[in-house]
């Protein structure tokens, strides 16, 4: 049971990250390869925290979630100006900067990390695997909801005209610049928010858990799943996330699958799985019609 | 009969490097007049209409509307304040229907800013009657539910305008409206643009087919090599030696040839 429950707070953990980059690479159709630094950002604040400030987990959850988006702003600001090829590069390098920075900066404590980081608490009684995973699903579903509200606001209309064309999002008066910002510090304050739970679920912060591979991770996922969906994003995450856990001898070559996968996604199916329009939605679209066409026919027959 | 001074541009220069795109022009827009400005290719229609529209920051000289300077403000900026553009190569947003491009422009003041942009779509009347006015007057109604992507070059056209039109703008900018439609797809455009002329809106228009913009215009401005050759009525500018030799000496009477067009 703790292994299922284990694997579940993962991918769920995963699954917010992958709701997070969806809403910068996905809605607004800027390529991120950093988001494992936000995630790690927002683990570190957790860590510190609660180790050595004593601060409670319900406190820095949203001070993870801060300091992520705080860090998103800056970096949002400088590097979203770029062109977009010129900001996938970028990204990487923030991912590089970021480990580095966390090694070698003391306070950060080093290769070792950051270790014994409590677990959360409700009026005494300490948080198990299960709790864990409950409090997962819910983030999931809260970062789900928020994503489903987006895309029904002129915020998420604007950064979809984004996505297609920036000039002409700029003609119909839609300050490009700002949106793009937004909604990266939006993305990247919920990786952090994914970060400050898993710190407390791992109980210890080590540099190269938040490194590229991680970033690459996150956006095979998302590629997989559905680039600008939210259940893609979420079948991305579960899917992934837990086929090297059925497939055991894929768990060591699991960069090297999910980069193939990666690389098969948008060659060949770049709406991903279940994205829009995707093989498998007309599939199950076209299904669902002779099925409905089926039934009325029974039922003129019938009546 | 024209009324107060909407647009004016002032000695305005736009050099790139070593070439001067745009040479000291200076043109006056009274609201509810339709200018249109004609010129072979690389005379600046397109330059001069950029730095009008926002998208392009002029080198030297400015841009006045509604009687404040907004040289190089931004064309968000320049949308908000009431400057609708359409775009020589269409630039729909390809993913969203018909509606929902028309729907993004009507809706302008909602997306000022991201913070701004927080209340759903759907939830204003106005926004959608203005919407599906639209895209009835521009004959898109039937096609409003289809990708804008899948749209064929008369559609996109049309889109176009509908898109600026749904801006309600002041000043409504047209960049080549009937660049790449044959006869058949000029006819019921220039019909729409009359249409847009009767009720009185303010019209820029930059177009390479002369005999259609003639049509349409109340005043005619023609551009030869960055600067402005000619101003005056669609009748004048047929007989203007200036403007005969300029056409005349590119292209030999071919495409854009006085006699061009509808």
């Amino acid at each position: 049971m703790t292994y299922f429950l284990v694997v579940g707070v993962t991918v769920a953990v995963f699954a917010i990250l992958a709701l997070s980059l969806n809403i910068i690479a996905g809605y607004a159709g800027q390529p991120h390869l950093g988001q494992a630094a936000f995630f790690g950002l927002g683990a570190y604040t957790a860590a510190i925290l609660s180790t050595r400030y004593g601060v409670s987990f319900w406190l820095d959850l949203p001070a993870a979630l801060l300091v992520a988006g705080l860090v998103g702003v800056i970096l949002g600001v400088i590097s979203l100006r770029l062109a977009r090829d010129f900001l996938a590069i970028t990204t990487i390098g923030i991912n590089f900067v970021m480990v580095a920075i966390f090694q070698y900066v003391p306070f950060f404590g080093g290769a070792m990390g950051i270790p014994a980081i409590p677990s959360p608490a409700i009026g005494g009684h300490e948080f198990g695997y299960r709790d864990f995973f409950l409090t997962a699903l819910v983030l999931v579903v809260l970062v789900a909801a928020l994503s489903a509200y987006l895309e029904r606001t002129w915020f998420g209309a604007a950064l979809k005209a984004i996505k297609d064309d920036e000039q002409a999002a700029a003609a119909v008066g839609i300050q490009v610049a700002s949106y793009k910002i937004a909604a990266f510090v939006l993305g990247t304050a919920l990786a952090g928010l994914a970060g400050g739970f898993y710190a407390h679920f791992m109980s210890v912060v080590t540099p190269n858990g938040f490194g590229f591979p991680v970033s690459v991770s996150i956006l095979s996922m998302l590629v997989f799943g559905g680039l600008g969906t939210i259940r893609g994003a979420m079948a991305g995450a579960i899917l992934l996330g837990i086929l090297p856990e059925v497939f055991r001898f894929i768990s060591n070559y699991r960069l090297l699958v999910y980069g193939f996968l990666l690389l098969f996604m948008v060659r060949f199916q770049p709406q991903g799985i279940v994205g829009e329009d995707s093989w498998l939605v007309r599939r199950i679209a076209r299904l669902a019609a002779v099925l409905r066409t089926g039934g009325a026919r029974r039922d003129t027959a019938g009546g | 009969m024209p009324g107060v001074t909407l647009l004016e541009v002032d000695r305005l220069t736009v050099r790139f490097r070593g070439l001067t795109a745009v040479d000291g022009v200076n043109l006056a827009v009274a609201e509810g007049e339709f200018v249109a400005i004609i010129g072979p290719n690389g005379a600046g229609k397109t330059t001069l209409f950029n730095v009008i529209a926002g998208s392009l920051r002029p080198s030297a000289g400015d841009v006045r509307f509604a009687g404040r300077s907004v040289a190089g403000l931004g064309a968000a900026r320049m949308s908000q304040l009431g400057v609708g553009r359409t775009f020589q190569v269409a630039r729909p947003f390809v993913s969203l229907t018909v509606r929902e491009n028309v729907r993004l422009a009507a809706g302008r003041h909602y997306l000022a800013n991201p913070l701004a942009a927080w209340g759903r779509r759907g939830r204003d009347r106005e926004v959608e009657a203005r919407v599906n006015h639209l895209l009835a007057v521009t004959g898109l109604a039937g096609l409003a539910d289809r990708r804008a992507g899948d749209l064929n070059m008369g559609g996109l056209r049309r889109l176009e305008i509908a898109r600026a039109l749904a801006l309600e703008p002041r000043l409504l900018l047209l960049d080549e409206p009937a660049a790449g439609l044959g006869i058949d797809g000029i006819r019921p455009l220039a019909e729409l643009i009359r249409a847009l002329r009767s009720q009185h809106l303010t019209v820029l228009l930059v177009e390479h087919h002369v005999g259609f913009a003639l049509s349409l215009c109340d005043r005619v401005v023609v551009l030869d090599q960055g600067k402005k050759i000619f101003e005056g009525t669609p009748e004048a500018v047929r007989r203007d030696e200036r403007v005969i030799t300029a056409y005349l000496g590119e292209s030999g009477g071919g495409e854009g040839a006085m006699s061009g067009g509808d």
